[in-house]
């Protein structure tokens, strides 16, 4: 290449198309397709200590991580990080290539049984539990360097153009995997739709990909996406929910413009509909609905009760259905949703968020990662960043959950700091952080079950009595990472 | 033993279940019945009375008044429910299958034994009777005043028709008499009167009307199976606005009356009389119960 001057600037003198810059855009025969994954790992130049990242749209019914690793271990290789967005119980048979070498630690949110085997002491170095938003953050920040990043995709094209709302493999958004398209080094598409080029409307576009691998299925669809989630008929659910429509209804905040955020699970699936029903009642018209999109969600925005859908997560049919139909229903990356270091997040609009929890403390803290034995069950989520956000974070559990108590004196993982939330609400009371003095004001007088937080956790030890703590090696298992970068608390393995 | 309390609600729940034992009374009924009869299979009788026994010892049951239907004293059951659960003072037994005077004598003689064994003032826990035949509902005017415990008269309305081999319908029209009768007889005794259950539990729009329908036939209460049938059964037993308002008119002129030593009492120009007096008040508990105390109005 010729290399002169012009001006004070430095230029090459033209040699022929695509003679000095092998162009990897230039693929009008085959496009980005390769035969196998072993051939894509083998031209991303896979090597022993990789980080390898992966998306979980596809839940439980992923086949994707699995495919993956049972091939680079085929390869040879060792020694690897994995950074899933999330593992689920399906996952499990990973545990053998932790076992031999192939993979030796792990940073993302485990849920089940890897989880488990990180609690009995497997990994030799912690799990490292990031949040939605922290995820990208650590990305973006170059703290999570990921060198291969493989997507599973429902849709695909030759090109690297990536679709989740079509194929038998369909998950809706997918919104946690734009950080590992735009942050990895080599980006390997994995998909059992190959559609004519342009995969058009594409969530992904090609410009992040660089090689498609069609294989034969990569997700078990019912275990993708669940059918309709139906609202709980569990009465002491539909308590707790109705409390949160009440301190929603009263929080200052339900005005035109309302918005939200309400996971899937069962109590938050209710507040939600418990809500609509109240929004129909007074006439009011809210903005948009964040987070996780459930067919009710869909509903609601057909209804006119919300004007959007923001979908960084499509949780059935419905959902999906909508994201490829509605033109309010929009899908969002985990960055535009939740990342602190982002130029503005989602969660930072929010008015109401509604979360579960597995422990709540007399400080507010709150516990999603560890169980009431200590064990490391379940991931972050967007648990941290939507109570971060939201201009009020509902905290919803039932007072004791078989024998144990919900409210503690000291949670055993802090997840979320308390002063992030707001109020707490069980079955039989409502405790609001003495932080919130305003919205306390709001709340007195209409027949809420106002409490202290103290006197709740004193009625559930009535029913529980105190429960031993579990005990607990020296040895760290899981460094939970606030959504800042910082440490905000470590778990110990259970003994 | 509180004779008058609220009752518009009577949640059953199965003594089999430690979950829902615990949380009985979150639901809201005003009382609830912790049920060793029908609800329990035989082969875990014995099962089923551990587990109420120790939750009327360890669960604190603070809103509701907490009942325990038990066995009829004349099945294999019954003595030892008797046996296990009077020592824990529940607020008051169902005894259901009451037939005659005979059986509630039976049972407050039993009850006044064991109160007195374990150093319990008798006459502390109640009884509500639950009658389920047709020689019950012949009897029922004894049974209301056999005991000075009987605190509530209740029918069985599956075993009651079938023993008169009448047949079940929605609008109900068979359970015309039975009603009749355990209004009569509980106004009579100066106890109260509780309306049997309503089956379907996805109706709740049938199970207001029925609600509404005893309320204005003169019943205090009715049992629930399900907690999401609470909150429509209090609707129901929510008086109107006009009926708050007299009732509050009525009221007034009565204390106006009383603090003249007036022994007549006129509103409008008609004579008000205890009856009437006595219906105000209890309108305006059921509205207070409701949330809607007059002095919000």
């Amino acid at each position: 290449m010729m290399s002169r001057s012009a001006g004070n600037r430095k230029t090459f003198s033209f040699t022929g198309e695509g003679k000095d810059i092998p162009s990897i855009g230039k693929k009008r025969e085959k496009g980005k397709i390769v035969a196998s994954l072993e051939e894509a790992f083998r031209l991303a130049e896979v090597r022993d200590g990789m980080t390898i990242s992966f998306h979980h749209h596809l839940r439980d019914g992923d086949l994707v991580v699995n495919m993956a690793l049972d091939v680079l271990a085929g390869m040879g290789i060792r020694d690897l990080v994995l950074a899933p967005s999330a593992l689920f119980p399906v996952h499990e048979s990973l545990l053998r290539h932790v076992r031999s070498g192939v993979i030796r630690s792990i940073e993302g949110s485990v849920n089940g049984p890897v989880g488990r085997a990180a609690s009995e002491g497997l990994f030799s170095s912690p799990v490292i539990l990031r949040s939605h938003g922290g995820r990208v953050r650590a990305m973006q920040a170059g703290e999570l360097r990921v060198d291969v990043a493989v997507l599973a995709a429902p849709a695909a094209d030759a090109m690297g153009n990536l679709s989740g709302i079509s194929g038998p493999s369909a998950c809706g958004s997918l919104g946690y995997a734009f950080s590992d398209a735009q942050y990895a080094d080599r980006v390997i598409a994995v998909t059992d739709n190959l559609v004519h080029y342009p995969a058009v409307p594409f969530s992904i576009p090609q410009t992040l990909v660089d090689w498609v691998v069609p294989v034969e299925s990569i997700g078990v669809p019912e275990k993708i996406v669940s059918g309709t989630l139906r609202v709980t008929r569990d009465p002491l659910r539909l308590i707790i929910a109705e409390q949160v429509a009440k301190v929603v209804e009263e929080s200052g905040l339900f005005t035109g413009g309302f918005s939200m955020q309400a996971g899937a699970g069962g109590i938050s699936l209710a507040a939600s509909a418990c809500i609509r029903e109240r929004m129909k009642a007074a006439g009011i018209r809210g903005s948009f609905i964040s987070g996780g999109i459930t067919g009710q969600s869909v509903e609601m925005l057909e209804e006119g009760l919300f004007e959007s859908l923001l979908d960084v997560q499509s949780f059935d049919l419905e959902a999906v259905a909508s994201l490829a139909s509605n033109r309010g229903h929009a899908e969002m990356s985990a960055s535009f949703y939740a990342n602190t270091a982002s130029k503005g997040c989602v969660v930072d609009m929010l008015d109401v968020a509604v979360l579960g929890a597995t422990q709540v403390d007399t400080d507010f803290n709150v516990n999603v990662n560890t169980e009431s034995d200590g064990v490391l069950l379940h991931g972050i989520g967007g648990h941290m960043d939507t109570a971060a956000g939201a201009a009020v974070t509902v905290v919803v559990t039932p007072l004791f959950r078989g024998r144990m108590p919900m409210i503690v004196d000291r949670v055993l993982t802090v997840t979320t700091p308390g002063e992030t939330v707001d109020v707490v609400v069980t079955e039989r009371g409502v405790a609001v952080n003495p932080r919130r003095k305003d919205l306390l004001e709001n709340l007195r007088g209409k027949g809420i079950p106002l409490m202290e937080i103290g006197d709740l956790k004193k009625m559930a030890e009535e029913f529980t009595g105190i429960p031993k703590t579990p005990s607990f090696g020296e040895k760290i298992i899981g460094i939970v990472e606030y959504r800042d970068g910082t440490v905000i608390d470590t778990i110990r393995q259970r003994i | 033993m509180n004779r008058r309390r609220l009752r518009r609600t009577s949640l059953y729940i199965p003594g089999t279940n430690p979950g829902m034992l615990a949380n009985a009374e979150v639901y809201g009924a005003d009382s609830v019945i912790l049920d060793l009869e029908d609800g329990v299979p035989v082969s875990e009788k014995d099962a089923a009375r551990i587990l109420v026994r120790n939750a009327l010892q360890h669960i604190p049951y603070r809103r509701a008044e907490v009942t325990v239907r038990v066995n009829a004293l004349s099945t294999p059951f019954g003595r030892d429910d008797f046996r296990e659960i009077i020592p824990l003072a529940p607020d008051a037994v169902r005894l259901p299958k009451c037939e005659s005077a005979d059986d509630v004598r039976e049972a407050d003689a039993m009850m006044t034994e064991i109160e007195l064994e374990n150093g319990i003032e008798p006459g502390t826990v109640g009884i509500i009777a639950i009658t389920e035949s047709a020689r019950g509902g012949r009897n029922l005017s004894e049974i209301a005043a056999e005991s000075p415990r009987l605190i509530a008269l209740n029918y069985g309305a599956e075993d009651y028709t079938a023993d008169i081999g009448a047949v079940r319908t929605k609008e109900g029209r068979e359970l015309d008499d039975i009603r009749a009768k355990v209004i009569v007889a509980a106004r009579i005794a100066g106890v109260q009167a509780l309306d049997s259950v309503f089956g379907d539990v996805n109706d709740l729009d049938g199970l207001y009307a029925e609600a509404l329908r005893v309320r204005l036939l003169g019943f205090d209460g009715k049992s629930v199976i399900h907690p999401r049938q609470i909150p429509v059964v209090h609707r129901a037993f929510t008086p109107s606005d006009q009926e708050v308002g007299f009732a509050r008119r009525v009221m007034a002129a009565f204390r106006e009356a009383s603090s003249r030593g007036a022994g007549v009492i006129a509103l409008d120009g008609r004579m008000i009389d205890a009856p009437v007096v006595a219906r105000a008040e209890k309108i305006l508990a059921l509205a207070e119960a409701a949330g809607c105390l007059p002095g919000e109005r």
